[in-house]
């Protein structure tokens, strides 16, 4: 009755079978992403989720551009 | 998507990060000086001292294990529990499971780095940990994950950003690889030595699947997920495209966990396994630099960022070096180059590119945004943090340089026949010429600690002036209630 789950552990096969599998699923995941117009702008705006999680920005303020105390000497 | 809230220092529990961040630092300027330290014995072995606990070979898995383990891995967590709980807009799950993750992991770094120098190891590959220390570590990590997995359950944002998915595929896959790699029969209750359960061409298989993997989730995937949040809130800008890192992500996770029989080219193991792992191992290439280019593209239309803002500098540099070291490990997967390259010290410096370049470079500049914001102050010197980008990327070139010269060298050398079919080099004549970019490997890595130290000052000196300022503002609130 089991007979045939030994197929998956042959080499030969079980190879074949994870290959058809992984490839698959892959292709499947890049359809979902890049077809239709709503949900791939629905995608693209969870990357602005970093950005929501501010508070007031001490570094940007005096960031880079500006010298802190500890430059001026 | 729900709309975040404005997050505040009360709202998240920010005293674990910091308390991983600190001994990131501390770990990290450990591990990098013991590195340089090891470095200087292969140039000048007299430096050995004939003291075993410090000879090269007890001393390489402490420099590994403390910038791997301890730098590497006690930032991914401060940053994991950073980005969880920013992006999913909750507080950790709980506080004494953090502060578990927390004594659990310092104690398994230092218990291995103390045990290596007594000569206890496991003779594994970045799992040198002996038994009863890997128990620990799975102990520790067990924890974590649950801890991970229940903040993002809790969560009050719909989605999971990208960056979560980096580090549960990190911390997933690192259990897995920790427990079949250290299934080993213990000597004795009260011994630290043990034994592996596999043996022979198995047990090689078994320490490379593990091995590679650790590169690909460890110090890979989980530093994406570092690099997919800290570059767009650096740049100010959202991510070049979110749908390329979801790719990203999962042709990581399809690719990864076949290439590591690739360190097992030429060798007892099956052709077919090599094969394979070197066919997926160029493949790795296409999503590698997809988000490579995803993460530098954040910047298009804000280059001039990388003229005023050195932290972006970091942040950009260990992408490139992320796109380089992810173009050369393909390369050298390859049978034809790996002949030449493999027992060389070229491998070692493909290691340091990856590491130093990108593990390191992007926890700096990781660092440099979040390490203020913890403390609600501003970095205590701007200069500072060119001067230790400067110091790092030359450190960076004079190692890779130096191991590019000494591994192909070395490799022809070892290769070299004469017309009787006899070896042109004796091998001491290889190890003679070794001696000079062995200087100059070392000297690469003295640029690349400097600038640690100089980061280490600068974090010290922030926090120093976070309590200055707190100090002071208790101060007037104080006055300002006797007056009232």
């Amino acid at each position: 009755m089991t007979d045939w789950l030994l197929w998956f552990t042959r080499f030969e096969n079980s190879k074949v079978v994870a290959l058809l599998l992984f490839f698959t699923t892959f292709c499947a995941i890049l359809v979902y992403l890049y077809t239709g117009r709503k949900r791939a702008e629905r995608l693209e705006s969870y990357k602005y989720m970093p950005l929501q999680d501010d508070e007031p920005d001490l570094n940007a303020e005096h960031g880079g551009e500006k010298e802190n105390e500890s430059d001026k000497n | 998507m729900g709309q975040a809230g404005t997050g505040s220092i009360q709202q998240y529990n920010y005293d674990i990060i910091k308390k991983f961040a600190v001994m990131a630092l501390v770990w990290g300027l450990l591990g990098m000086a013991t590195g340089v330290y090891i470095a200087s014995e292969l140039a000048w072995p007299f430096l050995n001292f004939d003291i075993p606990q410090i000879t090269f070979g007890r001393l390489r898995p402490v420099h590994t294990t403390l910038v791997i383990f301890g730098f590497g891995g006690s930032a991914l967590f401060a940053t994991s529990y950073y980005v969880v709980q920013r992006t999913c807009q909750t507080r950790l799950y709980s506080d004494w499971m953090a502060v578990f993750t927390f004594w659990g992991w310092q104690a398994a770094v230092a218990l291995g780095a103390v045990s290596y120098m007594f000569g206890y190891t496991q003779s594994r590959e970045y799992a040198e940990f002996e038994w009863p220390i890997d128990l620990i570590i799975l102990v520790t990590w067990v924890v974590y994950f649950t801890l991970y997995i229940q903040t993002i359950r809790r969560r009050s944002q719909p989605h999971i950003y990208v960056a979560n998915w980096f580090y549960i595929a990190f911390i997933l896959v690192i259990a897995l690889l920790h427990i079949f790699n250290n299934l080993a029969v213990p000597v004795g209750l009260f011994s630290m030595k043990s034994y592996s359960l596999f043996s022979g061409v198995q047990d090689a298989m078994t320490q490379w699947w593990y091995g590679h993997n650790a590169v690909g989730f460890f110090l890979t995937a989980a530093f994406l997920g570092m690099m997919y949040y800290f570059v767009p809130k650096q740049a100010g800008r959202p991510v070049y495209s979110y749908r390329l890192s979801i790719v990203h992500f999962w042709a990581l996770a399809f690719l990864y966990m076949w290439v590591g029989a690739h360190h097992l080219h030429w060798t007892a193991l099956p052709d077919w396994t090599s094969t394979l792992a070197a066919t997926f191992s160029i493949m790795l290439l296409l999503p590698s630099w997809g988000g490579m280019i995803n993460g530098i593209m954040t910047l298009s239309g804000a280059w001039e960022k990388l003229r005023t803002d050195p932290i972006m500098l970091f942040l950009i540099t260990s992408l490139s070096f992320y796109g380089m070291s992810t173009f050369e490990g393909p390369l050298m997967s390859l049978k034809s180059v790996n002949a030449l390259s493999h027992y060389t010290d070229w491998t070692i410096g493909h290691v340091h590119s990856g590491a130093l370049g990108w593990v390191a470079m992007v926890t700096f500049g990781s660092f440099y945004h979040m390490v203020p914001r913890l403390y609600d102050t501003r970095i205590y010197s701007t200069r500072l943090i060119y001067l230790h980008f400067w110091l790092a990327t030359i450190g960076i070139v004079l190692y890779i340089t130096s191991m590019w010269v000494a591994g192909i060298v070395q490799g022809l050398m070892l290769r070299s026949f004469d017309d009787y079919g006899n070896l042109s080099y004796t091998f001491v004549e290889s190890v003679a010429f070794l001696h000079k970019p062995y200087v100059w490997r070392a000297l690469g890595g003295l640029f690349f600690v400097s600038g640690v130290a100089v980061m280490v000052f600068n974090m010290f000196m922030t926090i120093r002036r976070s309590r200055s300022e707190a100090a002071e503002l208790e101060a007037r609130i104080a006055a300002k209630m006797a007056r009232a």
